[in-house]
């Protein structure tokens, strides 16, 4: 379980980039606001693949939605982005990585200490 | 500020031009971290995050004695350190040298101490580079090609977004 909590703590920004279909959404997205459809479109990608993509970048907070009408649409939240740009943040999600690992291991020495 | 906080979060600061400081809390005793950090065996496990996969970790615990860690990264190069171990305090302190073999001109000096309280430890690494320029080039190493890649074309996408950002 514990497990389980820290890979979704490591779903952030810098994951939801490094996806190459999610950097092409931000791309778009980033030229003017665009309802799924049009992402659909213009990608070439299946709809249910293209919203599963929109969902990781809303969850991290780089795109945000609004309704219009019977559409919903999506832009870049270019606040979101700028963290992303410090080498700092990104030495740290290094670290973090390491240490999501090295937590693993520590769990099963210490279930090893108690057996 | 951060000091109470027992985030799981590494935390990462600058103290001085040529310093980084890392801090981390764990939660598990000093002896187990101790182990994890010098055991070859366990450090192959957590060492190379997912970028590439650790070919070979040498430790050799005793003042004087050297250490070497070998990845093969996802681009298909190999990423190695090495250094030797100046101090040794088992379950509370390290002090290492510590050489980038890309850059071997560059030693750092690493204080990694191992704080326990109630049962969980906090870490914390000292890095003591030469210089502002080996301290720079370390933290830069923190973005691997793809990420470098992601940051360069996200910087493109932000220098688009000027105040106007509504339609």
């Amino acid at each position: 379980m514990s497990a389980m909590a820290r890979a979704a703590t490591t779903s952030d920004a810098f994951n939801a980039i490094a996806e190459p279909r999610r950097r092409q959404i931000l791309e778009l997205l980033a030229q003017q606001e665009r309802a799924v459809g049009d992402l659909v479109e213009l990608l070439g990608v299946a709809q249910p693949q293209v919203s599963k993509h929109l969902t990781v970048l809303r969850t991290v907070g780089m795109v945000d939605v609004r309704d219009d009408g019977r559409r919903r649409l999506y832009r870049v939240n270019g606040a979101a982005l700028r963290p992303v740009h410090e080498w700092v943040a990104a030495f740290e999600h290094t670290w973090s990585e390491l240490f999501d690992r090295l937590d693993v291991v520590l769990d099963e020495l210490k279930k090893g200490h108690q057996s | 500020m951060t000091e109470m906080t027992g985030a799981r979060r590494a935390v990462v600061s600058t103290p001085s031009d040529d310093q980084i400081r890392i801090v981390r809390d764990f939660d598990a005793p000093a002896a187990l971290v101790f182990r994890a950090w010098t055991s070859p065996e366990l450090v192959a496990r957590w060492w190379h995050a997912d970028r590439g996969s650790v070919t070979s970790i040498d430790i050799d615990l005793r003042v004087g004695g050297r250490w070497r860690y070998v990845m093969v990264a996802s681009g298909g190069f190999e990423v190695a350190f090495h250094g030797e171990f100046r101090e040794i305090v088992p379950d509370e302190r390290l002090v290492t040298t510590e050489v980038y073999e890309g850059a071997p001109d560059d030693e750092a000096l690493t204080t990694t101490t191992f704080a326990e309280a109630e049962g969980r430890t906090r870490v914390e690494i000292l890095v003591v580079h030469g210089s502002k320029r080996a301290r720079d080039m370390h933290l830069e190493s923190g973005m691997e090609d793809g990420l470098q890649r992601a940051l360069e074309l996200l910087e493109e996408l932000t220098h688009g977004m000027g105040p106007a950002e509504a339609p």
